[in-house]
């Protein structure tokens, strides 16, 4: 089993849902190795890793993260192997992916 | 191109009911929706709903997805999950996107079911990292097992800020309080008690004045607010909390309609700018339908039926006028004004009847 610190941010018990462990899947951000499960977006992959800023505003600079977590608000746009301007709560993790915070508009690379 | 006699956005149940009543009649349909699992608001809801038997009341919202889209799936309808509709061309053709693909789908009429948005709250530092939607909230921990945060404020008391406080707890989170800006609680008793049994907090005219934190939210300055909502100075105090989230009410995803050139109209008991439509809920282009939440904010049992009534117009619509799509809208029909007339419906009527009498203005 790979370092996982996403263990205490994942719900446990549950009175009615149950949560099938499912198969860890290893991506980075920023850098840094972290894992996440299988079946699950970039964005809960990173909420389960304590990560919560995701990007630098364009004109402000100021730090966000995801608002509506279902494609909507545009708040979670981040680089994802080296794609700018990908939207983490809708985007799947794979494995292997690299996963970045974006400043403004971000750059193709 | 593809082309389709109707084409529906949004695999909510206002959608899925739409898609099942429109397959139903024999007409060619297309379902579209941007998740990669159709049920929309649904599948994060483990409650069990509210509403009358005959529209699956007492069943968990993510148990009445999964059986609306086994229906669908049992029909010759074609589901397009993981594809968001980006555009529309000439008012004939939709613009799809996946991750994989761009393409386009022509139809003769259009359902457009793509429920609604969640709204933000002025106040200071509400972008940071930390604040969420209810909604936002929701998926994390009820599709992907994941917490947000280890003790949140909740803002808003209606139904939506009620329950999903209810569901924070039953995922092992704290609830530091719920704060409401009017002077009572805006959901059912029944939800508030729940809450107040566990100790939590419901605290009437508060509000949140501003997040505290420089790159996420470290706490929460809530205060008093008067009978005008205007703070009360004196009264404000912090809240040691890392999660803000706001239940502060919905706005319907309206951006296909406009670009549809159909009538719009501002109405605020359902929640903002809607479609004009009548009772079949067609808009004021008689190819262009819509139902559920993005004609109103209202509740799931109104979105199946408005999409049952839709989506058999709809087919009528193609395909000829029959006994059985009368019998389908006129049932649904009277059922929605059954609902309407009830307890809770007062809000939803009083919006639906303010639509008539826009009717008879000049656009
Ligand atoms: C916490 C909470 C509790 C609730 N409790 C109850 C209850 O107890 N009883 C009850 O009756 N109701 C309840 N509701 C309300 C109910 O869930 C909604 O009214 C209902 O889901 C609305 O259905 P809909 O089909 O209109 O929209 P939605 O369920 O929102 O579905 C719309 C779908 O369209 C998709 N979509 C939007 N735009 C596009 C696009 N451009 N391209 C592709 N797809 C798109 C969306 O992603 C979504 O999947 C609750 C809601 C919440 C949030
Ligand atoms: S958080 Fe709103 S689009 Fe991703």
């Amino acid at each position: 089993m790979t370092n996982d610190e996403s263990r205490g941010r994942r719900v446990g018990q549950h009175p009615i849902l149950t949560f099938a462990d499912r198969g860890p899947v290893s991506f980075t951000f920023e850098g840094r190795p972290m894992t996440g499960r299988q079946g699950e977006t970039i964005a809960a992959a990173l909420a389960a890793n304590g990560v919560r800023l995701f990007r630098h505003a364009e004109k402000t600079g100021r730090p966000r993260g995801f608002f509506c977590a279902v494609g909507k608000c545009a708040s979670c746009l981040m680089v994802v192997d080296g794609r700018p301007n990908t939207m983490v709560c809708m985007e799947p993790l794979r494995e292997g992916t690299r996963v970045e915070r974006q400043r403004g508009r971000g750059r193709l690379q | 191109m593809k082309t389709v006699d109707i084409a529906i956005v949004g695999g909510g149940p206002a959608g899925l009911s739409a898609a099942i009543a429109a397959s139903r009649l024999g007409a060619k349909v297309a379902l579209v929706d941007d998740n990669d699992r159709l049920g929309g608001q649904l599948v994060k809801q483990t409650h069990k709903f509210f509403g009358s038997k005959a529209h699956y009341c007492g069943t968990r919202g993510m148990d009445i997805a999964a059986i609306l889209e086994q229906e669908l799936r049992g029909l010759p309808a074609e589901i397009l999950s993981g594809t968001s509709v980006v555009g529309l061309y000439g008012g004939r053709v939709l613009a799809l996107a996946s991750r994989e693909r761009f393409t386009r789908l022509a139809f003769k009429c259009l359902i457009v079911a793509t429920g609604a948005a969640e709204n933000n709250l002025l106040f200071e530092n509400n972008d940071l990292p930390g604040v969420y939607g209810a909604g936002a909230v929701q998926t994390l921990m009820n599709v992907y097992g994941v917490k947000p945060g280890t003790r949140v404020l909740m803002v808003g008391s209606g139904n939506i800020g009620l329950i999903v406080s209810y569901q924070l707890i039953q995922a092992g989170i704290e609830v530091a309080a719920v704060v409401e800006a009017l002077p009572r609680i805006g959901g059912y008793h029944v939800h508030a008690a729940k809450l107040a049994r566990l100790g939590v907090p419901i605290l009437t005219s508060h509000t949140v004045l501003r997040a505290l934190g420089k790159e996420e939210v470290e706490g929460a300055v809530i205060c008093r607010v008067g009978r005008n909502l205007k703070p009360l100075s004196g009264s404000a105090r912090r809240l040691k909390v890392d999660t803000i989230c706001l239940a502060v009410g919905l706005t319907p995803l309206s951006e296909l309609l406009w670009q549809t050139g159909c009538r719009m109209v501002y109405v605020s008991e359902l929640g903002g700018h809607v479609a004009w439509h009548n009772e079949n809920m067609q808009t004021s282009l008689c190819n262009i339908y819509l139902a559920g939440d993005v004609s109103g904010i209202e509740e799931a049992s109104t979105a199946m039926l408005e999409g049952r009534v839709a989506g058999a117009h709809a087919a009528a619509q193609v395909i000829g006028l029959n006994p059985e799509a009368e019998g389908v809208i006129a049932g649904s029909q009277a059922e929605l004004c059954a609902i309407r007339k009830g307890p809770f419906g007062d809000k939803a009527a009083c919006g639906k009847s303010r639509l008539a009498e826009c009717a008879a203005l000049p656009a």
